[in-house]
């Protein structure tokens, strides 16, 4: 990496709130590196200038919040709602998440090297979220819009009362959640596919996913769907 | 023929007979509008007592009486002033007509007071019309974006409104239009269905993690509100505070709605009378009654409605159908169009339909042109300012250069029920139910 002009913040002496500012006020076209976030809530949250933050260290909950623009990676683990309602931009983790990664995205792309809990892709609206490892349950619950990739297992009731999202899975289903069905990969998917990946640097084949999204029974209330 | 023998049932009466043949014709729940219609104890059930021998009231049309109120100093840098204690409550584009917010935005502004989105993200018109503009953060974070965050005036999380405590929000086919479907990423005419929880926080703790990520986004601009449907509001209300939260919203069950279940609406939550004692409580032990504001609402009406919530102790109110009939809904002039959809002026609370005939709640081209956006703005500004005058004239008569000094004290009870509930005594007499004497 070239040594162009990095501000460092380290969080062991500095407070989010005055890295939150920074980021806030920050140059378009400036580098971060933040230090010692030791678990720390809320970091580097509602970032909207294009900027290019690194994060040395796990995180706490809504990590990169409503990120807006620029590029993010955080080198380690991260809590609950990763980018939760990511607008565009990218969020790179490089170990596992916990629950609600990227929950109601609008858009951008998140990746996660390694696994996410459950809840990942939660009523995502747009968001694409390339996840390297599992996830876990009640993944894309309402998801709206937006890719979902799992080069893993997933687990239980994925995609329950999906719409319009797709999701694609390399590994086992536990099980499909609510009008969530299996649907055939076409060439588009596989093309689609193939691009989310390259995008977050994986080199697997799209011809060993599967396709999944929504059966479209629930879109309309009728005497035998069950709410 | 001689009907004069014909009883109806108390139980089985006649609205409880058809909704039992439809259930039986269609397999599928009754969902509607408004709030709940059954007979509760209400504002109603108390009386203000008045200036008498031992107090002085103000004279009417002389002494100022204050009506003024700041909502959130207590964490945020720009908390809300208010030129009165009424605000408009969250209802949302899409539920609602494009023309119905920029009217509520307008007579809000005009009347010096706050309106809010609603589930469905803000409109730049709604943005554009709004002096004091309050953004919804909802379980199903539609159209929620940064941007408008940062354009708000206040941030109210919604943890559950008072028709539906417990219960997602709902939008049927016929208002998905392509506007709304665009602003909610949803396919056009669908039966949407708004989640229950949010997405990515569970209980106080994280509530208190998710606040403080709002703040950090807003850079601590911003006054916070949490909105709960009152059900264990001594309860919700304390956490809220812990939370952070700069503004506690309590909506009773009273409380209108667009579009939710009849059983959910008229048996789900307590009457508002009965919870803002109890949320008061909880401010109190906590030490931050009127640092920690309280807006109440659910079927507030009249001026008096008004005061007796701030007697209460709250620091201000909230209205959502009452600011609808300031509109124009269920007006007379529409009469023959309401009796075509089966619906008749004074009965109508179908807002999940679509067909409104007086261009509140539809997305209806046609229908919504209906409703001028000025005319409707000046209208809810009058209605607004009669609210005001009539809290005014009754805390004068108390003796208040200010309605937020009303207090528990001014009032007393009708009935044993509103008495313990309110927790004032029994009218001409010292006994609060439920206390020692
Ligand atoms: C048409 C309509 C739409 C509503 N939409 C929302 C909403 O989007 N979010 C929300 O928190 N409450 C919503 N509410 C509830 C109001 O914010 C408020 O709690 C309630 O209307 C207050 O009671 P009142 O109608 O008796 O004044 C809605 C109410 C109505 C009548």
């Amino acid at each position: 990496m070239d040594v162009l002009e990095e501000t460092v913040v380290d969080l062991a002496s500095t407070p989010v709130r005055e890295l939150n500012k920074a980021l806030h006020e920050a140059e378009p076209g400036s580098r971060w590196r933040v230090e010692n976030p030791r678990g720390a809530h809320n970091v580097a949250v509602g970032i909207h200038e294009d900027i290019r933050v690194t994060v040395e260290g796990h995180v706490g909950y809504f990590a990169a919040g409503m990120h807006q623009k620029g590029w993010l990676e955080i080198v380690g683990n991260a809590g609950t709602g990763l980018a939760e309602n990511i607008m565009s931009g990218t969020v790179h983790v490089t170990g596992s998440t916990s629950q609600s990664t990227g929950a109601t995205g609008h858009g951008g792309l998140i990746v996660v090297d390694g696994s996410t809990g459950a809840r990942c892709g939660i009523a995502m609206k747009g968001v694409d979220i390339v996840v390297g490892g599992d996830i876990g349950h009640m993944s894309a619950f309402m998801a709206q819009a937006g890719r979902l990739v799992v080069c893993g297992d997933a687990g239980e009731a994925l995609g329950d009362s999906i719409y319009e999202a797709r999701i694609y899975v390399k590994g086992t289903v536990a099980s499909l959640g609510a009008d969530c069905i299996e649907k055939p990969m076409r060439d588009e998917h596989l093309a689609e596919l193939g691009d989310l990946l390259a995008a977050a640097g994986r080199s697997d084949d799209p011809a060993d996913f599967r396709r999944y999204g929504s059966a479209r029974t629930l879109y309309h209330f009728h005497s035998h769907n069950t709410y | 023929m001689d009907t004069s023998a014909l009883r109806e049932s108390a139980t089985f009466d006649r609205a409880t007979i058809r909704r039992i043949q439809q259930a039986a014709e269609t397999g599928v729940y009754h969902i509607r509008g408004w709030g709940a219609k059954r007979p509760l104890p209400h504002f109603d059930d108390l009386l203000f007592l008045g200036a008498s021998m031992s107090r002085y009231p103000l004279e009417g049309y002389r002494e100022a009486c204050g009506t003024d109120v700041v909502l959130g100093d207590r964490h945020a840098s720009k908390p809300l002033h208010l030129d009165i204690p009424v605000t408009i409550a969250g209802m949302s584009f899409g539920a609602l007509s494009a023309n119905a917010k920029e009217a509520l935005g307008r007579g809000a502004s005009e009347a010096g007071t706050s309106t809010t989105t609603g589930d469905g993200g803000m409109t730049p018109e709604e943005r554009g019309h709004s002096r004091h503009l309050v953004y919804q953060y909802l379980p199903s974070r539609y159209g929620m974006n940064p941007d408008d965050l940062r354009k708000a005036d206040a941030i109210e999380v919604v943890l559950g409104q008072g028709a539906k405590p417990g219960g997602g929000g709902m939008l049927l086919g016929q208002k998905i239009t392509e506007r709304v479907a665009g602003m909610r990423t949803l396919p056009v005419g669908i039966d949407q269905r708004s989640p229950s929880r949010h997405p990515d926080w569970t209980g106080p703790d994280d509530l208190t993690i998710k606040i403080a990520e709002l703040r950090e986004i807003t850079d601590w601009e911003k006054p916070i509100f949490v909105k709960i449907g009152a059900s264990r509001p001594y309860y919700d209300t304390s956490l809220a505070v812990k939370a952070g939260a700069d503004v506690v919203v309590l909506d009773g069950m009273q409380g209108g709605t667009a579009a939710t279940q009849e059983v959910f609406i008229e048996h789900v939550g307590i009457p508002i009378l009965a919870a803002i004692p109890m949320a008061v409580e909880a401010l109190q032990e906590l030490g931050v009654h009127r640092q920690v504001q309280l807006i109440v609402s659910g079927g507030i009406r009249t001026g008096a409605d008004v005061a007796k919530a701030l007697a209460l102790g709250a620091d201000a109110v909230s209205i959502g159908t009452a600011a609808l009939i300031a509109l124009g809904d269920n007006s007379p002039q529409f009469a023959d169009e309401y009796e075509k959809i089966g619906s008749a002026p004074g009965f109508y609370d179908d807002f999940q339909d679509g067909r409104d005939p007086a261009g509140i709640s539809t997305q209806d081209p046609e229908l919504m042109a209906r409703l001028d956006p000025i005319e409707g703005g000046r209208r809810i500004a009058n209605y607004l300012r009669v609210l005001t005058l009539e809290a005014q004239t009754i805390a004068r008569a108390c003796g208040k250069s200010h309605v937020r000094n009303l207090e528990p004290e001014d009032l007393v009870a009708l009935t044993l029920e509103s008495a313990a509930m309110a927790r004032v005594p029994l009218a001409g007499t010292n006994w609060i139910p439920g206390t020692e004497l």
